[in-house]
């Protein structure tokens, strides 16, 4: 079997944890991997808590179940480390990185008692600075991929901003400031 | 008198013979039934007094009034349920309405 | 070249909907039903299909509208779910027992209530008596071949009868997973072009469906009925057989996992078998000989063949996402057992009720399973036949 990475998401119902998930199981797959990206499907309403899952491997993946041992957690909403249990099974050697201005030591308190790795970065100001407007999704997938290593970061650069023309196809204007975010976010992860 | 038909399915047709679904592949095939003992009220035609108006022919239910050379000839038995439709329509009295027997 | 891609399940459903290009799509085109007409009216809407799209105002209707179109001799597909479904009931018959051949994607969801709108099998097993052929998938992949070769199977001359293509709600439907879609031009060869049988719309040889069917008759329409599912059977596998022509991907009546010297096994259906898979291959590791049975037809129902490959094995367990509240398993339980009394006697069978109303079904529970076969296949004593899996107890 060969390696597969197991990814979970956890934000905030419109802050795009969902297509974030998406969009990084797409750039996985441009870069020849197999992939699964998916929500955990639940009410759907604004601000309320929600999950998504990705699973990258070398081989065909045939489990279909929830993620329950992630190799990396990514909290797209720092508030959710004090209401939900985003380390729930997160396996040992792993990593978790959060939306936080913050230093990646000052955060460590919050997580009562883990002792692995802990990355930042501070998707609200990059993306207020890069599109005037909070999104964090994208911030949040470049410091993912940064941190993961999982694929060639000239790649997944590429794949993005592909991604960005086929999504954003009627609004031209977002791409260039959705890329400088993500390439930005590559810069600025923090604990690496 | 049967026209030639497609199928001509009975009661001793196997499940083998017969079409998918029970579809029924000729047009017009309720002629091939006999239904006129359904009766027990019978129209009599009353040629004397009949003015070929031809009123009473669109309003038969079935095709119990056949017409031939544009006039109309005596019910058709075979198929008339003597429902008394023809008896109301028509404007000259010409079709009487009787018991059956 | 196959065409390597990342969909969803109901995007792949669409778009072999868009390579079929159906004469007609009736559909109720928001909840309860799925993604796969909203995907597919976008479709109608760029003029990459001819597509007749035929919005309705409930499931009933568009079951309704999809006879209507299918007897008037237009190749006809739909899609639902869940309620939708259960709304479509008294018309399912209509359409099998008429032999129209329309291909429904069932995207399987729990039937309310409580109100529920996650994964469970109720929806199709409910309806597994109705006439129409069942197909069941794995993966986004398996709906994708699936549907394209439902299309063969309905319209044979041998079978016409209508065919559902079911995979499961949100696992299968919304995730986002690898593909190897075919080229628009082979699946136009290989479906064909639609050449209905009698019809209504044909002035030159009219013809009456749906008459009133007396017990003097009835009963030989029913007869009939049930010789074109066997029929299906032979059609099934051929039309597998030329798909693997084309595509390379093998397909039967069932999917036989690391069977060849397994002495335990499990039987499920859809997304499931491959998170079991995973857990096969993990006691394969361990030295344990475990195996898997995916159905992939539930009906027609493979008898003779799902029995012979459990005979020889100690112990079988049959996993339902469906409760049937028969007291004595789920519908697969019912209808594999029955098998295994012909073909399998000394196997040991088991059924776990599992994963109703979307919950979630992980591989740890699925190795509790495993574990039960294994004690059962040491000591030859079965404890408890039904079984329900991941319920607080």
């Amino acid at each position: 079997m060969g390696k597969m990475v197991e990814i979970r998401w956890h934000g905030r119902g419109g802050q795009g944890a969902k297509t974030a998930s998406l969009l990084l199981a797409e750039a996985a797959f441009d870069t020849g991997k197999f992939i699964q990206g998916f929500p955990e499907y639940g009410p759907e309403r604004m601000g309320a808590p929600i999950t998504a899952y990705n699973r990258i491997s070398d081989e065909k993946i045939t489990i279909h179940s929830n993620i329950y041992e992630p190799d990396y957690v990514v909290v797209v909403d720092e508030t959710l480390i004090t209401s939900v249990d985003v380390l729930a099974g997160l396996k040992e050697g792993g990593a978790v990185v959060i939306n936080s201005p913050k230093d990646p030591e000052e955060l460590r308190p919050l997580l009562k008692g883990y002792e692995g790795k802990i990355y930042t970065v501070d998707a609200r100001t990059i993306s207020v600075e890069e599109l005037g407007r909070y999104f964090p999704n994208v911030p949040m997938l470049g410091a993912i991929v940064k941190v993961t290593n999982l694929m060639d970061e000239d790649i997944f650069v590429d794949a993005m901003e592909k991604s960005f023309h086929h999504k954003f196809a009627t609004k031209p204007q977002v791409i260039e400031g959705n890329m400088r975010a993500l390439k930005r976010a590559m810069q600025e992860v923090k604990g690496l | 008198m049967n026209k030639e038909r497609k199928m001509n399915i009975t009661e001793e047709n196997t499940w083998k013979e017969m079409p998918k679904g029970g579809c029924i592949l000729d047009a017009g095939n309720a002629e091939d039934f006999r239904t006129g003992d359904w009766r027990s009220m019978k129209p009599v035609w009353l040629e004397e007094k009949c003015k070929q108006c031809m009123l009473c022919w669109p309003v038969c239910p079935d095709t119990a009034i056949p017409v031939e050379n544009g006039k109309r000839k005596d019910f058709d038995f075979d198929h008339c349920k003597g429902c008394g439709i023809c008896v109301e329509v028509c404007p000259f009295k010409a079709i009487d309405f009787v018991e059956e027997g | 070249m196959a065409i390597k891609d990342k969909l969803s399940g109901n995007e792949a459903v669409a778009i072999a909907m868009r390579q079929i290009d159906p004469d007609v799509v009736a559909a109720f085109p928001i909840t309860p039903s799925t993604e796969v007409p909203q995907y597919f009216s976008q479709f109608v809407a760029n003029g990459q299909v001819h597509t007749e799209f035929v919005a309705v105002e409930s499931e009933h209707s568009a079951m309704s509208a999809c006879i209507g179109a299918e007897a008037a001799g237009a190749r006809t597909m739909t899609a639902t779910s869940s309620q939708g479904l259960a709304l479509m009931w008294e018309m399912l018959y209509i359409a099998a027992s008429l032999h129209l051949p329309i291909v429904m994607s069932v995207i399987n969801r729990a039937l309310s209530g409580p109100i529920n709108i996650h994964n469970d099998h109720s929806d199709s097993m409910g309806a597994r008596d109705s006439g129409w052929i069942q197909l069941y998938c794995e993966d986004n992949q398996e709906a994708y071949d699936n549907l394209i070769q439902a299309v063969r199977i309905a319209e044979h001359k041998d079978v016409q009868l209508p065919v559902m293509v079911c995979f499961d709600g949100f696992i299968t439907s919304h995730a986002v997973e690898n593909i190897e879609l075919i080229e628009d031009e082979k699946v136009k060869a290989f479906v064909g072009e639609y050449k209905p049988g009698y019809h209504l719309l044909n002035k030159d040889n009219p013809i009456a469906l749906g008459p009133l069917d007396m017990p003097a008759f009835y009963f030989e329409h029913k007869r009939a009925q049930a010789e074109c599912m066997q029929n299906a059977k032979k059609v099934i596998m051929e039309v597998a057989q030329e798909f693997e022509k084309l595509t390379g991907r093998k397909y039967g009546f069932f999917e036989e996992y690391r069977m060849d010297d397994a002495e335990v096994a499990v039987v499920v259906l859809n997304s499931t078998a491959g998170t079991a898979k995973t857990v096969v291959n993990e006691l394969r590791d361990q030295g344990i000989k475990a195996g898997l049975i995916k159905p992939r037809v539930f009906r027609p129902f493979p008898f003779e063949e799902i029995g012979k490959a459990l005979s020889g094995l100690k112990a079988v367990a049959v996993m339902d996402k469906a409760e049937s509240f028969s007291t004595a398993g789920g519908p697969l339980f019912a209808e594999i057992r029955s098998a295994m009394f012909d073909y399998a006697k000394d196997t040991k069978a088991i059924n776990y009720i599992y994963g109703l109303g979307g919950r979630d079904v992980r591989a740890d529970e699925i190795k509790l399973v495993y574990q039960d076969l294994i004690d059962i296949a040491r000591t030859g004593q079965v404890k408890s036949t039904f079984n329900y899996l991941g319920i607080r107890e």
